[in-house]
Order: C-alpha cells, then sequence, then structure tokens
C-alpha cells in the first residue's frame, strides 16, 4: 500500500505557469485582468476622443438649473422653479412609492390567485388559470396602455359632477369622488398642527410622527399587559381578560391625541373645472399601480403555487387528521413552509416590478425615467449624463431591495429545521 | 464568442459604417445617400404610407436637399427618431440631418452644439377645448387639467404662461397624441396644448371635429427648422441654401410645373441665378450648377410643399399664416441670391 | 326427491339504483365543482356573471367589425351606413390594408420571399432543439444564425461559409494547442476565429465574390420593423445569450476571484438596471465607446444589448441549476481525472440545463415580450411603433384599440406557445428523473 506522496517541490518554473493547476489559475486571471484592462481603457480613451470631438464636456450642473416644467403628482414640494435635480428626486419618489404600493398589491393578490388556481371550485379555478395565461402572455407596455385608457373612459368626467343636475355623484356622503383624472379623497387636517420638520430634502409632519409614536407606544404597553397576564397565568392557572385593555391602549391614546390636535377632514369640493380641497390622487397612479400589480401578481401566483405544490401532500393529509380544517391547513401548515420556496423568486419579482415601473410614461405618470429620462432630457438634451444618472440610482434601487430581502430569506430560511 | 461572429460578420458587409473624418457632404457624396432623421410618425410633417414610402413636410426637405446634393430625391434613408433620440442620432453621425419639428431655441444651439440652419415652419404652441365648455380664451384656463403632448418646449412654455398669469393648472403629459387624444376625448384633460400644427392635425381625426375649438391665444414661438453638427459649415450651408431656394423659389414664381421653362433662361437675372442659368452659385457650395434646379424639382416650392402636405386642402388643413411671403404679410423671407 | 326449497336469496343481481339527484350527472358535477359550500357558490355566480357581462359588453364592437375600407373615416361611414347612427364598431380594415407593415416593417416588399423563408428555415432549425427524436437536423441549427442572417440582410452569399469557417479554424486551432491545456486551447480558438472574422473573412469574401458573384440585394436594418423585427430580436438574443449565459454561470461559481467577481458585478449590474435604459445606452451611449468616426447599426446595438439583459438572468436561472446539482457529481467527475472544461461538458452541464429549462424558457417569453420596448428608442417595434406610424398618416390618424389588440393577441400566440412548451417538457423531464 502506497501512500500518496507529498508534492513533489521541485521549485517554480516557468512552464508551471500554464501546467500546474495550482498556478494556471493565476496565469489566466492576470491573462483575464489585462484584457479586461485593456477593453476598459479602450472604451474610456474612445469615450474621451469622441466627447473632445464634439466639444461637449459632461458635467452635471444643469441638475442645478431651474427645471421650468411642472409635475402632475409630487409627494414632495415642487414647482416649476425648483431644479432639475428635484424634478429628479421627486421623479425618484414617484418610482419607490408605486414600486411600493405595487410590491405589496402584487404580493396580496399573488398568493389570493395563487392559492384559488389550487381551488377545488372549477369556475374560480378556471378564471384564475386565463387571467395567468392571458397576463402574462402580452407585453405590460399593451396592459398599461388599455388599463389607462379603459380608467379613463369608465368614470365620469369631472365636468359631470357639475351643474344643477349633475349625471355623476360623490360617493359616501359627497366625500369622496372617483373621476377620470383623479380619486378625491378627503384629506385629514389639524386645527391645532405641531407643524412640519424641515429636512432640508422634505418635510415631515410631526401630527403624523406623534401619532405613530402614540401608537408605538401602545402597542409597547401591551405587550407588556401580554406578558404580565402570561406571567398570572403560568403562577394561578388563569388569565386575566385583557382584551379590554388591549383595545383601549390601541385606540384610546390615539384617538386622544387625534382630538387634542383638532383631526378634521378637508373635503374635496368641485369649483370651476376641477375639485379642489381633498386629497387627489391621480389615475395615472392607479393606472400603474394596478397594471405593475396584475402583471406582477401573475408571476408571484405562479411562485406561490409552486410552493404549495412543492409542500408534500402529507403535510395536508396529517393538518386533515388532526382535524384542521382547509383554510387554517392553508395559513398555518402549508403557507409557511412553502414560504421557503416562495421568498427567493418573489425577491426577483419584487425587482422587476420596480423595474418595470419605468414605463410610466406610457400612463403620463411622472416616474424617474419620465422626469430625468423624459422632460429633463428632452429640454437640457444632457442624454450621457441623465441615463447614466438614472442608471446609477436603479442600481442602487435594487441592490438596496436585494439587500434587503436578503436579509428577510435568511430570517425565514432559520426555521427550516 | 458567438456575439462575436454577428460582429465580424456585420463589419463585413457594411452594418460597421465607418465614417469619414472629411466634411458631410463628401460623406454624404461617397455614400450616395442622405440621412435624414424624421419623426417617428407625425400627421402632415412625417410618416410612412402603406408601402413605407415616407411623405410629409418635414420629408419633402429631406428629399429637396437629397436632389441638390446627389442629384436624385429618393436617395434619402430616413431614420425615425424620438424626442429623445433625435439630438444624440445626428451628434453621433447617425444622420446627416434632422428635420423633424425641432424649436430653434439658444440652449439647443449653444449648449448642445447644434446649427440650426433656417426655419422652414413658424409655429406656436395653442391650446384646444371642447366647445361645450364654454371657454374662449386661455385666460379663463384657471384651475383646469391640461394634457401636454411632451417632446419639444411644450412643458416649458405651458408652465411660463401660467406662471405670467398667474394661473394654476395640473398637466397631464402625454408622450403621443394617440394617448392624448384618447384621455382628451374622455375628458381627462379640459384642454389639450401643443403646437397649433399639431392641434389642427389633431382636430381633424376626431369623429366630431366641430365640437372643438382652438383658443386664440398663442402663448410661443416654435421656429421650427432642420438641424445639423455644428462645425460643418460647408454642410450647414447647404442645407441652409435649400430650404432658402425653396422659398425663393416661391417668391419668384418657379413651381415645379413651368421649371423646365423657367430654366431656359428668363429676363429675371435673380431668377436666373438661383436655376443656375447665370452665374455659377452652386460651385461655391461644392455643388453644381443645377443644384437649386433640382430641390425645387423634387416636390415644388415651399408653397408647394405646404399646401401638398399640411394646406387647405388637406385634412389638416392649416393656413399660411406667419408661413406666408414676406410680401403677403408671412414670415418667410428667403436670403437674397447674389 | 323432495322439491328444492324456495331459494331465499336472490339469484339476480338488483340492478343498481339511481343515485339520488344531488350525486348525478351535471348535478353532481356542479354540487362538486361550483357549488361545494355558500363561498364557493357565490364566487361561482359572481365569476360567471363577470364573463358574460363581459362578453354582453363588446360583442356588438366586435360584430360591428369592418374589415376593408381605405381610412378611418370610411370605416365610420360604413359602420354608420351598415348599423345605424350612434353604433360602434371595430375597423380591422387597418390591419388589412397595414398587414405587411405589420409584419416586415419597411422591408422591400418584392423581398418579402426572404424573410418568410428565413422564418420557415428558423422553424426548422428549432425542431431539433425541442423535440429530441429531430435531433439530427442538429447541424442545420448550428448553421441557421448564418443562413437567416444572410437572407433577412442580403449582400454576398459568400458571408455564410467566411462565418462558418471562422468556426473551422477556431476548431482547428482548438485541436493544435487542446494538448497544453483545456482552457489555452479554447483561448486560442477564439482568438484564431476573432482575427478570422476581422481580417481575413472580408477579403475571402471579395475573393470569393470575384469568382462567384451570388449577391441578394442588401437591405438595411431601419427598414426592419414590425413583427420581423421582434423576431430578429427576440431569435439573436435568445441564441446568443445561452452561450453568454453559461459562461457567465461558470464564471460566477468559479474558483478563481478576479473572473468570479467581474461576472458577478456583470450579472447584478445588468440586473439592476432596467431594460429601457439598457436600450438608451444602446441608443445614445454605444456610439461614444466606439472609435471616433465610427458607428454601427442601431438593430445590431439593440441586440447586444437585449443578448446581455437575457444573458445575465439565464446566468441567475443556471446557476439554481448548478445549485440543484449534489456534490457527489462534482467529486466523482473529479476523482475520474476530468479536467474542468470536460466536467462541465460532460457531466455538470447536461443535467444544470435540464433543471433549468423552464426558467430559461421563461427568461425568453420575457425577453420577447420585451422586444415592444424598442419603440423608446425609435424602432419601429409591431406594439407601439409601427402603430404610431400607421396613425401618422392622415388616413388612419385617429385609430386606437384596433393595433392594440391586433398585436397583443400575436404576441400571446407565441408567448402562449413558448409557455405550453416549457410545461410540456417540464412533465417530460419529471418523468425521466423517477
Amino acid at each position: 500500500m502506497s501512500l500518496a506522496e507529498k508534492r513533489p517541490d521541485s521549485g517554480f518554473r516557468l512552464s508551471k505557469l500554464i501546467y500546474d493547476s495550482q498556478y494556471r489559475g493565476y496565469t489566466i486571471q492576470f491573462l483575464f485582468l489585462c484584457a479586461l484592462a485593456l477593453l476598459i481603457g479602450w472604451l474610456v480613451d474612445n469615450a474621451y476622443m469622441n466627447l473632445a470631438k464634439l466639444g461637449i464636456t459632461p458635467n452635471f450642473s444643469f441638475l442645478t438649473n431651474r427645471a421650468g416644467y411642472d409635475i402632475s403628482f409630487k409627494l414632495i414640494h415642487y414647482t416649476n422653479d425648483s431644479t432639475h435635480g428635484r424634478a429628479a428626486l421627486v421623479g425618484l419618489i414617484n418610482t419607490l412609492f408605486v414600486s411600493f404600493l405595487g410590491c405589496i398589491a402584487a404580493t396580496v393578490l399573488g398568493v389570493v390567485v395563487g392559492v384559488l388556481r389550487l381551488s377545488k371550485n372549477w369556475v374560480i379555478a378556471r378564471l384564475m388559470t386565463i387571467y395567468v395565461e392571458v397576463v402574462r402572455n402580452v407585453p405590460l407596455l399593451l396592459w398599461l396602455l388599455v388599463i389607462f385608457a379603459v380608467f379613463t373612459e369608465a368614470t365620469p368626467a369631472p365636468r359631470d359632477f357639475r351643474g344643477a343636475n349633475p349625471s355623476a355623484h360623490m360617493w359616501l356622503w359627497n366625500s369622496m369622488a372617483v373621476t377620470n383624472r383623479y380619486v378625491a379623497l378627503p384629506a385629514p387636517e389639524f386645527f391645532r398642527s405641531l407643524g412640519n420638520i424641515d429636512l432640508v430634502v422634505f418635510k415631515v409632519s410631526l401630527d403624523l410622527l406623534a401619532l405613530v409614536a402614540v401608537v408605538v407606544l401602545g402597542g409597547l404597553a401591551d405587550r407588556a399587559l401580554r406578558n404580565h397576564a402570561a406571567r398570572v397565568q403560568e403562577a394561578t392557572g388563569r388569565r386575566p381578560t385583557t382584551w379590554w385593555a388591549t383595545v383601549l391602549l390601541y385606540f384610546g391614546p390615539p384617538i386622544a391625541l387625534l382630538a387634542i390636535l383638532g383631526f378634521h377632514f378637508d373635503y374635496p369640493k368641485m369649483t370651476g373645472f376641477n375639485f379642489t380641497g381633498g386629497m387627489l390622487a391621480p389615475n395615472s397612479l392607479f393606472a400603474l399601480w394596478f397594471g405593475l400589480t396584475i402583471y406582477t401578481a401573475v408571476y408571484i401566483a405562479e411562485i406561490v403555487r409552486a410552493g404549495i405544490l412543492a409542500v408534500s401532500k402529507g403535510q395536508t393529509e396529517a393538518a386533515y387528521a388532526l382535524g384542521l380544517r382547509p383554510g387554517r391547513t392553508m395559513r398555518l401548515v402549508v403557507l409557511p413552509q412553502a414560504l421557503r420556496v416562495i421568498v427567493p423568486p418573489m425577491i426577483s419579482q419584487f425587482l422587476n416590478l420596480t423595474k418595470n415601473s419605468t414605463l410610466a410614461a406610457a400612463v403620463s405618470y411622472p416616474d424617474l425615467g419620465a422626469t430625468l429620462g423624459g422632460v429633463t432630457l428632452n429640454q437640457t438634451g444632457r442624454a450621457l449624463e441623465s441615463i447614466l444618472l438614472m442608471m446609477v440610482t436603479y442600481l442602487i434601487i435594487s441592490l438596496l431591495i436585494s439587500i434587503a430581502m436578503n436579509l428577510f430569506n435568511r430570517r425565514v430560511r432559520l426555521k427550516e429545521r | 464568442m458567438k456575439t462575436t461572429v454577428f460582429l465580424a460578420a456585420a463589419a463585413a458587409v457594411g452594418l460597421f459604417a465607418s465614417m469619414a473624418q472629411a466634411g458631410t457632404l463628401d460623406d454624404v457624396k461617397a455614400r450616395g445617400v442622405l440621412n435624414c432623421g424624421v419623426n417617428t410618425g407625425l400627421v402632415g410633417f412625417g410618416a410612412p404610407d402603406a408601402n413605407g414610402n415616407w411623405t410629409g413636410f418635414d420629408v419633402d426637405f429631406c428629399r429637396a436637399v437629397a436632389a441638390a446634393v446627389l442629384g436624385d430625391p429618393t436617395k434619402v434613408k430616413f431614420t425615425p427618431t424620438t424626442g429623445e433620440t433625435r439630438f444624440t442620432a445626428l451628434a453621433s453621425g447617425e444622420i446627416d440631418m434632422l428635420a423633424r419639428n425641432s424649436t430653434w431655441t439658444y440652449k439647443r444651439e449653444n449648449d448642445l452644439k447644434l446649427t440650426f440652419v433656417a426655419v422652414n415652419y413658424y409655429d406656436g404652441q395653442g391650446f384646444m377645448v371642447p366647445k361645450s365648455l364654454g371657454v374662449n380664451s386661455a385666460k379663463e384656463l384657471d384651475g383646469a387639467t391640461i394634457c401636454v403632448q411632451t417632446g419639444t418646449t411644450t412643458e416649458l412654455n405651458l408652465a411660463d404662461y401660467f406662471k405670467q398669469h398667474n394661473m394654476k393648472y395640473t398637466p397631464i403629459s402625454i408622450k403621443d397624441s394617440a394617448e392624448g387624444k384618447q384621455q382628451f376625448l374622455a375628458g381627462a384633460c379640459d384642454a389639450y396644448t401643443t403646437d397649433a400644427s399639431g392641434l389642427a392635425a389633431l382636430r381633424a381625426t376626431f369623429e366630431k371635429p366641430h365640437d372643438y375649438v382652438i383658443l386664440p391665444e398663442i402663448i410661443s414661438k416654435e421656429p421650427l427648422a432642420p438641424v445639423v453638427r455644428k462645425g460643418d459649415d460647408q454642410w450647414a450651408s447647404i442645407v441652409r441654401w435649400v430650404v432658402y431656394a425653396l422659398i425663393e423659389a416661391e417668391e419668384l414664381g418657379v413651381t415645379s410645373k413651368n421649371l423646365d421653362e423657367m430654366a431656359k433662361g428668363t429676363s429675371n437675372p435673380e431668377l436666373n441665378r438661383l436655376l443656375g442659368t447665370e452665374d455659377n452659385l452652386g460651385g461655391m457650395l461644392g455643388l453644381d450648377k443645377d443644384w437649386a434646379k433640382r430641390a425645387i424639382a423634387a416636390h415644388g416650392n415651399y408653397g408647394e410643399i405646404f399646401e401638398a402636405n399640411i394646406g387647405a386642402s388637406t385634412p389638416i388643413g392649416l393656413a399660411r399664416g406667419l408661413n406666408a411671403q414676406w410680401n403677403k404679410g408671412g414670415l418667410m423671407y428667403a436670403m437674397p441670391f447674389h | 326427491m323432495s322439491q328444492a326449497p324456495e331459494a331465499f336469496c336472490r339469484s339476480e343481481m338488483l340492478p343498481p339504483r339511481e343515485p339520488p339527484l344531488s350525486q348525478r350527472g351535471a348535478w353532481k358535477w356542479l354540487h362538486e365543482n361550483m357549488f361545494s359550500s355558500i363561498p364557493s357558490g357565490a364566487i361561482s355566480v359572481l365569476g360567471t356573471g363577470l364573463v358574460i357581462w363581459l362578453v354582453v359588453q363588446l360583442y356588438p364592437w366586435f360584430a360591428h367589425s369592418v374589415w376593408t375600407a381605405n381610412s378611418l373615416n370610411e370605416c365610420r361611414a360604413i359602420i354608420t351606413k351598415t348599423w345605424g347612427e350612434g353604433a360602434d364598431g371595430a375597423c380591422w380594415a387597418v390591419i388589412h390594408e397595414r398587414w405587411n407593415q405589420y409584419l416586415y416593417g419597411f422591408y422591400p416588399s418584392d423581398a418579402y420571399w426572404r424573410p418568410d423563408l428565413a422564418f420557415l428555415l428558423m422553424l426548422v432549425s428549432l425542431l431539433p432543439v425541442l423535440f429530441a427524436r429531430f435531433r439530427k437536423l442538429i447541424w442545420f441549427s448550428a448553421i441557421f444564425p448564418a443562413i437567416g442572417y444572410w437572407l433577412i440582410w442580403g449582400g454576398s452569399f459568400w458571408v455564410i461559409p467566411a462565418i462558418l469557417a471562422g468556426f473551422a479554424v477556431g476548431g482547428l486551432a482548438y485541436r493544435l494547442t487542446a494538448r497544453l491545456s483545456a482552457a489555452v486551447g479554447l483561448a486560442a480558438a477564439a482568438l484564431v476565429a476573432v482575427l478570422w472574422w476581422l481580417f481575413l473573412a472580408a477579403p475571402a469574401i471579395g475573393l470569393l465574390d470575384s469568382v462567384a458573384p451570388l449577391k441578394l440585394e442588401f437591405v438595411e436594418s431601419r427598414n426592419l420593423g414590425g413583427f420581423l423585427l421582434s423576431f430578429i430580436i427576440g431569435f439573436c438574443a435568445i441564441t446568443f445569450s445561452l452561450p453568454l449565459g453559461i459562461l457567465l454561470s461558470l464564471g460566477r461559481r468559479s474558483d478563481l476571484p478576479i473572473i468570479k467577481t467581474s461576472c458577478v458585478l456583470f450579472i447584478e449590474f445588468i440586473r439592476g438596471v432596467p431594460l429601457i435604459t439598457l436600450l438608451f445606452t444602446a441608443s445614445f451611449l454605444l456610439a461614444y465607446f466606439l472609435p471616433p468616426g465610427t458607428t454601427f447599426d442601431l438593430v445590431l446595438r439593440v441586440v447586444i444589448m437585449v443578448t446581455f439583459f437575457a444573458a445575465a438572468y439565464i446566468a441567475e436561472v443556471i446557476r439554481g441549476g448548478l445549485a440543484a446539482i449534489p456534490r457527489g457529481q462534482f467529486e466523482a467527475s473529479d476523482s475520474l481525472g476530468l479536467t474542468y472544461w470536460q466536467a462541465q461538458r460532460l457531466i455538470v452541464m447536461p443535467q444544470a440545463l435540464k433543471i433549468s429549462i423552464p426558467g430559461i424558457v421563461g427568461v425568453f417569453i420575457g425577453l420577447f415580450k420585451d422586444t415592444t420596448l424598442v419603440i423608446f428608442v425609435a424602432l419601429l417595434d409591431p406594439l407601439k411603433g409601427i402603430t404610431d406610424a400607421v396613425r401618422g398618416n392622415a388616413s388612419w390618424n385617429g385609430i386606437y384599440w384596433e393595433p392594440y389588440i391586433f398585436s397583443g393577441t400575436i404576441f400571446f400566440v407565441f408567448c402562449f406557445g413558448m409557455s405550453r412548451y416549457a410545461m410540456y417538457l417540464e412533465r417530460k423531464l419529471k418523468t425521466d428523473h423517477h
């Protein structure tokens, strides 16, 4: 029997760079690096020469110039006197906003559809199959155009609310109106507002902060109460009734706070061409949100369905044997296990949704692509800079979402035994 | 690795166009074809018909330049461009000239290094509203929602106008007129704004065009002009003087019908210089004597091009207005051919 | 013999009784599949109602279709004349009149046979890839890209052998140098092939052309449009992204840190930005990175960018497939003394690709749909680009739904076909796993 001998150490020879697998890696990497450096150098050199020839120097100073155009939907303060940079920021926040809403709605709808596709009800299973197949096999751009047009056609114009005998009516005791421009909602207002904190880039309402703080404090107090109840239960065997205290803790302080701040609603009213007052949520937002939701939900539904099917049938049968009803089996036994399979592909769907929101221009929603990559690019002609800036921004968003979701994934995964 | 196959093959057959560093004129002559950037589809100004032939007001200017330079108005390759891609396409050399209803502005000329050669259409931004709205002036639009077609300088003008008159509005930015029409007809916006020529073209497509009015206010100056890269003066001169030749031809009464007759020589020395029967003006541009004659022969003089594409006899039905000759109350004024 | 006692049990079976009404025929089916519980029943009624409502709403519009007319106004006149004032109807005449434009864009009409033939050949070349029983035809799939390229763009016929010869000389170089090491062999093959294509292919084509001129009229890419463009971009990107994606996925799992980092950076960068920005890059920025004075075709630039885009996604799909292969397979191939490339080619990739096929097809479907985005760089895609061009003509200005419905339907047919194929494959692969 011979044992593996020690590696013969004959010193380094040049030929080892090719023949010895220990060194070959370095050779390959070195060559690769050289080639890459050459390529990048060549590209940069070309770009430099081209720009010099055209007499254009790339700079981002246009971001500090006055934008001069208006944006229909903005979550932070913006007028046409603001800068192009701020317009880009408005667009970015709009992108994040619609992506956030879209991710939540698509998840909810996707899970529902995924579960319903496995339903025993023939009609509903078929309908869901049709929905999935039709939506996923047609380009998103078409869905957005269709949804936007349908929204516009199916709802009354604001002018229909006008006059003594209007053809359209407001809903919920004249507090909200659905029109083909926007949904007019009552806006929360305070008689004794605490004002805003100015965070340079945007303002944060102190009232909102106070409300959040009170709710969080209430939640913490409730948790302490429950812990106390659990201790009492362990000591005495009887659990004191706490539900009324819970209700009180959650609802009492916020209501009190709202009363102190003088909370009331500002209702939208029809004046002139449009509704004024209240909050006006534009249709472009709904169309984009809805379009992204139904499109992405299809993929999420498929992921959910695959995840559920991946949970072995024995689990369901065991749950039935324990006497759990189908709904509870799904919620308590199947979904938690399916989640492990579901979460990773979901992350890429959320990323896709965010990236797909660049189609916003098709429904005239002012996202980053429509402000920075659209009007600003158009007005300033700074294509190189605008596109680079847009790419970097999306890259950062994507990486952040990836990181956040991977952290979540790790948490879900830890439960695996 | 397979990608390189494609690249190499492309290089072999000519997808890789290598442009000489010489002037655009030499490139165009060497290539035998003029690359002209146009709109992806704008009624009356540039759109392909069922056979893929491009027609339109801007398109005819491209053809006139091709006729002057290459002697054949069909030797044009039309490249559709969007509002975002047009200037880059020009700067990168993909196209030799851009005739895509582009407004001549200070920033574009000096910041983007472009040369706007000569105005071929004086436009201005206007508003269209449904008659039932009962609005007779743009000044009554305070608080209105306005569909604004993005692409040129429209958003800026709109913002400026409302600011100037201390009025409020909500914009709905629309990418193209088809989507805009959808929104406007459904009442999702009270008024529609774009260049007046665009408004007329749009209104012509409505089922009931007479239910809509174009308001009298014109809120901006939109001198539309063909564009070339800055730094090639010879090429800029050629495109500029082709435009002037077409305008001058109308002023002097040269049409595609009487062109041959006129070219035999007339008593008007200016006309003779223009058509190359006297002097050799073309030689100064690096062209031959008949350049202007060919440009006019392509689609007629300025007035003929106007009438054929956007004039009163077309569905768009634009009046000459500012675009009439200077001696008929308009602004069309060709520099003298001396 | 006494008489046999009266039988007290039946000698023959009773005929089975009819099952109760609720357990029989349509009733049973309805009960089980639609009305098993109150909520289920309610949903069934609601769903059926929704479908009926949609049909009732849309039927008149489809029923009042006009198939031949020369302009929108003519269409409207016909509808009013036939179905009375105020009737609303579809005007499919626009598709009828612009049919060729939707299919071919501005391709010269006397040469429509070329894309037609290319499409047919594409289907043939797909057969061996899609269905195992045609595997013998795989050589045709390998040469089809060259033939298809020649048919669509035209030019000299000798482009095809010139391109293929590149592979041949590359293969030869590999043979000669592979004894040193597989990696060196591959590098040499790539280098020789690229050198051939860059410097020798063009003179060779010229030489052959002078001997035997065999030419098709050259068609410029700007004339491509409609579904032809979608197919070209889709097909090229699919073909080229697969090998690139495999290399990237291998690179990502490589032990060599620099290669691994580069691959990760590339994949994450491409996956992190929207396709539109990559298309803008193709349109705006790529020109800046080429030597001054050169430019190349926009369609080609877009194809390259879309290929990168798809490759990054495919790399991730294949990475998933690689992760699913048991460690033992790698160890076994090592213990057999296979080199890295041998192990990948013979052991790892066949298994990994098999697992990844559904995912890969998914990427391809997405890619095909995404070809509609090229309108953002002013290429005439069938959904918006051609439609805008059609609307740009005074006679069809104002048409809205019909072109969208038409393009949407065609996209649906192809994408649905692809997804069905993926399902078929998934089922097939499942059975031979167990």
